[in-house]
């Protein structure tokens, strides 16, 4: 399961829902793949406003991961047709610093390049264990926990 | 500016909500002019010739739009027409090279007709060279003939050809070259129309709950989404002899564009809260081969823990969770709730559900107060169709309550037959009016 996915999972058990102790998912015995996925800001840029970040943040501890910075980046918004900037300050604004470009990258390795190949992701309100095998989770629940 | 749509006799229900939907992609404006569903050609107006480019750049149901120069019911209109219409261009075609074609609807002509007919052209006086492949115009004459009548054409036109579409990749996806398939793969022609209608793009992200081997998310790919998917069948997921759904990402080049797939079942959803999906593509379980099946058990038993050999059996790698039969218009209710839960506003959910053909079509189309209705195409079998149901996510502003679709009602009994109307029917061969208790 990749990463940015993971940020999308929560307990499938419904009682779990409303609790705020089961989002995000704790991994457990985690083995981690790295993969080539090639870099697209664009796509970035659409999908970090829907990113929990402190559910990030924390997936991203777990796994040994130190780059994801403590705010959200503050993405450009879309530039609106009412309120047009002056073209020399469009030039800069265009123009992404060095360091924006890097915290860029390293999230695009983080959410879209790693992957969970094998292990378990733990409910923290339920304790329920889903069990992650060849990148593939398992979220059917057994009887007990349905409805 | 008005243009031609030429497209091909398949699949005709979809051809309009297709262009309609491309158009709100392309963020252009068009007006038909003339359209039928028994006719390959359709007559548009739109803003200009890039504006026609970008609407067909990546359809499936038609294989090219044309400018029009001329339109009538016989030569002598068509003439008429054309000069009328578009004399004013005909110079700034004097010296490129060209080639005509000839597009024949329930018709047909010999070459020497053709090349006599082409021939009465002369006038417009193109003197550049003739080149049969990749010239730098190609101007077609279009006749449509009434089909099984005998007689001259009905209609004629002449277009100069603008844009191609994406028709020709219906080879490369065909499921006879595919990798990993089943008996339930979605047919690429209708997958690829699906990811049209739903709006798949570049930068979105799509999700398929009914997953199967991947016939949605692929055709969304294809066209750049970002796609994951789910099946409560795990076999689909994790695949066969080595294949599965990313076997298939990588057959076209599009693994990159796969997020994930899980085991979950859409009663029991994993995925969190929030608006933060842009289309959602579903052909949910008719539950003809097996009974549809959700989490559960029918006398609601199973509710104590157990434990075989001092461990919880639901952690083994060997347990299987129970599945109850579960009603096919209840699924449909639980789609349409989650589609409006986590699709962003203009985000579109595309579901297809079968009916049978001597049913009522107004029943049956579920309806929800954030969900609008755009389409509804039908594929028609044998002795029963489907329909593809398109909604969209309206803003919260924009809801109304929405009474044209299916009252929802208590939904009784507990076998696959009791629970599915449509299973039911299907093995009566729909031999029998379908009874009042059946619509729900």
């Amino acid at each position: 399961m990749k990463i940015l996915t993971v940020n999308f999972l929560t307990c499938a058990v419904k009682a779990c829902k409303t609790s705020p102790l089961s989002f995000p998912l704790h991994f457990r015995d985690a083995e981690l793949e790295q993969s080539d996925i090639g870099y697209n800001p664009s796509f970035l840029r659409n999908i970090l406003p829907r990113v929990d970040w402190e559910a990030l943040k924390v997936t991203a501890t777990e796994l040994g991961f130190t780059t994801v910075p403590s705010e959200k980046p503050n993405l450009d918004p879309a530039p609106s047709n009412t309120d047009l900037p002056a073209p020399e300050t469009a030039m800069e604004t265009s123009e992404p610093d060095v360091a924006d470009e890097k915290v860029m990258r390293d999230l695009h390795t983080l959410l879209l390049e790693t992957e969970v190949r094998e292990g378990k992701m733990v409910c923290g309100n339920c304790g329920h264990e889903y069990k992650i095998k060849e990148g593939i989770a398992n979220f059917l629940l057994p009887s007990h926990l349905g409805r | 500016m008005e243009f031609l749509i030429r497209f091909v006799q398949i699949h005709e229900t979809f051809h309009k909500p297709e262009i309609e939907a491309l158009a709100v992609l392309a963020g252009v404006d068009v007006d038909f002019l003339s359209y039928s569903e028994n006719s390959p050609y359709s007559v548009v107006r739109l803003k200009d010739e890039a504006s026609a480019k970008a609407l067909v750049s990546r359809s499936i149901s038609s294989k090219g739009i044309y400018e029009l120069w001329g339109a009538g019911t016989t030569y002598e209109e068509l003439h008429g027409d054309l000069k009328q219409r578009s004399s004013s261009q005909w110079s700034q075609y004097q010296s490129c090279s060209f080639k005509f074609d000839f597009d024949t609807f329930s018709g047909s002509r010999t070459l020497s007709e053709q090349r006599r007919i082409i021939e009465s052209f002369k006038y417009m006086n193109f003197n550049g060279p003739i080149k049969m492949k990749d010239p730098e115009q190609t101007f077609t004459i279009f006749e449509e003939y009434e089909y099984g009548k005998e007689g001259g054409p009905l209609r004629l036109f002449l277009g100069r050809f603008v844009g191609g579409t994406q028709r020709h990749i219906l080879n490369d996806y065909t499921l006879k070259k595919r990798e990993y398939i089943n008996t339930t793969s979605m047919d690429s022609e209708l997958a690829l129309l699906t990811a049209n209608l739903t709006l798949a793009a570049s930068d979105k992200i799509f999700y398929d709950p009914f997953v199967g081997t991947g016939s949605f998310p692929i055709a969304c790919s294809h066209f750049g989404a970002r796609t994951m998917g789910s099946d409560i069948d795990g076999r689909m997921i994790r695949g066969r002899d080595g294949k599965d759904i990313r076997t298939n990402f990588r057959q076209y080049g599009l693994l990159e564009r796969y997020l994930d797939g899980w085991i979950s079942d859409l009663t029991y959803s994993p995925l969190r809260e929030g608006r933060w999906l842009d289309g959602i593509i579903g052909d949910p379980p008719y539950g003809v081969r097996e009974g549809l099946k959700v989490l559960g058990t029918k006398d609601g038993s199973g509710k104590e823990v157990v434990w075989i050999n001092g461990e919880l059996a639901h952690l083994q790698d060997k347990y299987i969770p129970p599945k109850k039969a579960y009603s096919f218009e209840a699924m449909l209710d639980d789609l349409l709730e989650f589609a409006a839960q986590h699709l962003v506003d203009d985000g579109r959910l595309s579901l297809w559900m079968p009916t049978a053909n001597d049913e009522d079509v107004e029943l049956g189309i579920p309806a929800h107060p954030h969900l609008e209705l755009v389409s509804v195409c039908v594929q028609t079998f044998n002795k029963w169709s489907r329909r593809l149901l398109t909604y969209r996510r309206m803003a919260e502003s924009q809801d109304k309550s929405n009474r044209l679709g299916r009252q929802k009602a208590e939904i009784k009994g507990t076998t696959a037959n009791d629970l599915n109307s449509f299973r039911r029917r299907y093995f009566e061969g729909f031999k029998n009016p379908p009874v009042l208790e059946d619509l729900g």
